[in-house]
């Protein structure tokens, strides 16, 4: 059982905290621009690799290096707007979905020319994981990653709740036409909406690095589960997104632990499980389980 | 370079660029006819490969395979399993909405790429399988086989031209366009709209294994990392839309335009400094990105725009 | 009569390359309550729309208080002192009444927040106990008032009103009519399209009879009840009133 709690529970959370970060993004992109944002993970990639030089440049640890790695990709997910979706905004939204393919392609190869093509780790070395009552194991970093996540969720909650910007952005991932009725301004809306949705791919990025390495594939590699997170919390429902990532996390790691010494799903197939969940979740109850709005 | 030179480099490019164009005529079927948006035309490519690959390479390591077969019943093996599982997917996924397709079509091309790389019994995993024929190679040697090869290529392009232009004008052809257009109308007139929907799919699906047979057949080898499973997807998207979906001669002119800018785009990285050399690959995926918005945001309908009377595309959804 | 806060001369407005109203003239007075009626069809809400630039303008001028506003963002207009209420999903579902009452003073912030929210609250005094609940949650006619309510919160000195009364109970209805009489006794001018067009013209000052996208008849409320023309082909016959 322990096994079970140390192995496969704890990486489980530390995985579906790094597909929140994400996955609050794309809900929000998806509820307020109304296109679902292909290039999300590659902006995740950014953000672990404007965090790698920092650490590399600063001698700052990983963990320091995020405010930097989050305005840094903040900024770059306002400028993809202004030069690749704003352009698109008044048409269908398939041809941004088209435009953000390009953009997931560009940030990457961007990111290769830059930073070159081979892994790369913030901090080398192994760390001794913590061990609680003898028994329980938790590596510091996963501690990290879990207590960080948990307090931007609180912060989100709150931001959503009580600021007139959150608020603001709730009423337009309802209903963008009343939106513009009642007189919000919805560029600056969507401002907002990339400056948070890029800083928390940023931090969702950096984690990344922290929990394993860092890759130019690291993101895109990440969108499935992130997609399938944001749509079982509901489109346009960032917390229920945070949520949806936690479950699909959990679910791929502890799907994998063998029953009986039998392993009923071999690891190699775990990230087909978030597809599974997703497919099954688009054909039976496309309103997420927090009944998000169905587009 | 000399001329015989030049000319076998055209020709290699005609041939990618023809594989390319079944690809691109393929996802005119899909999305300029049926406008089902299909991110993960590189499952359905893999399993033309593979197919093929399998069925008819000459030897094979420590997976199934080095069945000998002939070319033609390799790439109906190909078009068989590929429409077999175009249309499981098009029975689960064809009535959601784009974005959502556009997910779940990528889901299952990741899928397809995980059984690829982890059932070494099928696929010889990420070493790949070799020994894969070229047809008439019998008949054939160097560099007339290349000119043959080039030729089956374009053949396989005119048919497929042929088929899609014949579907397009047919009442199918009509009522598929009705039900892109405004699918509740499509309804009420008592089309079936999701039956339709399934047999696009299904069609593009065995287009674009037949493009990835042909390409296995022509690197001769294939594995996992032969070809870059999102440039292949990407790079027919450019295509279709640079030459304007809807229009199939538009998908071929596309297939060329782009595949010469994109071939273009090695010559130019040429030129950059030595230190740069071993990273001109990822410039020219930024040129060809950039390409894409260029298109997107100035040339939307394309080179040859689809010529039917147009409505409103796409609702937005 | 007192000044026209709204005035509009041979507009021509519709949706894409076709025009739905024609050469329309309208004027709204300073407290005026103005309703537009006539089939459907006429081009009522287009008219009401195109106020608020959600649609295409052709030609013609329309003017807010002596200053034109033709090519004016819709989110300009709010600030201005016009705010809108359309027909149909004119209430944020997932937020609660009370943030869909909030969401109203983002564009154009009231003096005093607290006075305007606390009018409205006895105005409608149904929203009241409903403040923290979900606004997809309420019945149509509480839906109707919390957006209205909405509309009210920028203290707006024009409100347009697309068909508030579809699809309400009789009793609502009454009601609905007793609060744009109360609005307008609050300084607030009203433009109203409506297919309850008797009760309607009944506490109208002007009546607009739309026919076929142009200005069929205009009178006075009281008057166009009493035409007989009007009554017999747009306010389904009977006799007046």
């Amino acid at each position: 059982m322990i096994d079970f709690i140390n192995y496969y529970l704890i990486p489980g959370i530390t995985l579906g905290s790094i597909y929140a970060l994400g996955a609050v993004g794309i809900s929000m992109i998806f509820g307020i621009l109304r296109f679902a944002h292909f290039a999300h993970g590659d902006l995740m990639t950014t953000g672990a690799y404007i965090a790698l030089t920092a650490v590399w440049t600063l001698g700052v640890p990983a963990l320091a290096a995020i405010p930097i790695a989050v305005v840094g990709t903040a900024l770059v997910a306002v400028l993809l707007d202004k030069a690749f979706y704003k352009p698109l905004r008044d048409l269908p939204s398939i041809y941004t979905v088209i435009a953000s393919f390009g953009v997931a392609l560009i940030l990457r190869s961007a990111i290769q020319l830059l930073w070159g093509t081979d892994s790369q780790v913030y901090v080398v070395g192994f760390q001794k994981p913590l061990v609680f009552f003898d028994s329980f194991r938790i590596a510091l970093r996963h501690m990290q990653i879990i207590a960080f996540t948990v307090v931007i969720a609180i912060t989100l909650h709150f931001f959503l709740s009580y600021s007139k910007t959150g608020k603001s952005m709730r009423a337009v991932a309802d209903d963008p036409e009343l939106a513009r009725i009642a007189g919000l301004d919805t560029e600056k809306i969507i401002r907002w909406t990339w400056l948070i949705g890029g800083g928390l791919a940023a931090i969702g990025g950096v984690f990344v690095g922290l929990d394993t390495d860092i890759h130019t594939n690291l993101g895109w590699n990440l969108l499935l589960p992130m997609f399938a997170a944001a749509l079982l919390g509901g489109i346009g429902r960032p917390l229920g997104a945070m949520l949806g990532g936690l479950i699909i996390g959990v679910a791929e790691e502890i799907c994998t632990f063998p029953i009986m010494e039998i392993e009923i799903i071999s690891p190699s197939y775990k990230s087909a499980i978030a597809f599974i969940i997703m497919l099954a979740l688009l054909l039976f109850r496309p309103q997420g389980l927090l009944k998000g709005r169905v587009l | 370079m000399e001329l015989t030179g030049l000319f076998f480099y055209f020709v290699s490019f005609l041939t990618m660029a023809g594989i390319y164009a079944v690809i691109c005529l393929a996802l005119n079927i899909q999305w300029g006819f049926g406008g089902l948006f299909n991110a993960g035309i590189a499952g359905f490519y893999a399993i033309g490969a593979y197919s093929a690959a399998i069925i008819t390479s000459t030897a094979a390591s420590n997976n199934v395979g080095g069945l000998q077969q002939p070319i033609f019943v390799g790439m109906a093996v190909a078009a068989v399993i590929a429409g077999l599982v175009g249309w499981g997917i098009a029975r689960l996924c064809v009535s959601l909405k784009s974005d959502y397709l556009a997910m779940a079509t990528i889901g299952i091309a990741e899928i397809i790429r995980l059984v690829i790389v982890n059932e070494e019994w099928l696929t010889n995993g990420s070493l790949g399988v070799s020994n894969i024929p070229r047809p008439f190679e019998g008949v054939f040697k160097g560099q007339t086989a290349e000119i043959v090869f080039v030729l089956f290529v374009w053949i396989i392009v005119l048919l497929t031209y042929f088929i899609s232009q014949r579907l397009h004008k047919s009442p199918w052809g009509r009522v598929l366009r009705a039900i892109r257009d405004n699918e509740d109308a499509a309804e009420s007139i008592g089309k079936d709209t999701h039956s339709f929907r399934t047999q696009t799919f299904v069609i593009g699906a065995i287009f674009m294994a037949l493009a990835g047979a042909l390409s296995a057949h022509y690197f001769k080898y294939f594995s996992p990392d032969a070809t870059e499973p999102i440039l292949i997807t990407f790079l027919a998207w450019v295509m279709l839309i640079a030459g304007g979906s809807g229009n199939n001669k538009g998908a071929i002119a596309g297939a060329l335009v782009v595949w010469a800018i994109w071939s273009m785009t090695e010559i130019l990285t040429g030129f950059l400094p030595s230190e740069w050399a071993t990273r001109s690959s990822y410039m020219r995926m930024l040129l060809i990105g950039l390409f894409l918005q260029f298109v997107l945001q100035r040339y939307r309908s394309g080179l040859l725009p689809e010529r039917a009377p147009k409505l409103d595309k796409l609702r937005r959804s | 009569m007192p000044d026209p806060i709204l005035s509009i001369q041979n507009l021509t407005a519709g949706y894409g390359a076709t025009p739905i109203i024609h050469c329309v003239d309208l004027c709204v007075h300073l407290k005026g309550i103005v309703v537009i009626v006539g089939p459907n069809g006429a081009g009522k809400s287009t008219l009401l729309k195109s106020v608020f630039a959600l649609n295409k303008y052709f030609s013609g001028s329309v003017e807010f208080m002596g200053q034109s506003i033709v090519g004016v963002k819709t989110a300009d207009l709010v600030p201005m002192g016009i705010s809108a209420v359309p027909q149909t999903s004119n209430v944020f579902a997932n937020l609660t009444v009370r943030e869909n009452l909030q969401v109203g003073t983002y564009a154009a912030p009231p003096k005093n927040p607290a006075a305007t929210l606390d009018m409205i609250l006895t105005l409608f005094p149904d929203l009241r106990e409903k403040l923290n609940q979900p606004a997809g949650q309420l019945s149509g006619g509480q839906r109707q008032m919390v957006a209205i309510g909405r509309a009210m919160m920028s203290d707006p000195k024009l409100l347009l009103l697309d068909e508030p009364t579809a699809g309400l109970s009789p009793a609502y209805l009454e009601r609905i009519f007793d609060l744009i009489q109360q609005i307008r006794e609050a300084g607030i001018s009203v433009l109203l399209v409506e297919q309850n067009a008797k009760q309607a013209l009944r506490i109208a000052d002007m009546g607009y009879v739309l026919v076929n996208g142009k200005n069929g008849y205009t009178d006075t409320g009281k008057n166009l009840l009493a035409n007989d023309e009007v009554r017999h082909a747009f306010l389904g016959g009977g006799l007046p009133a």
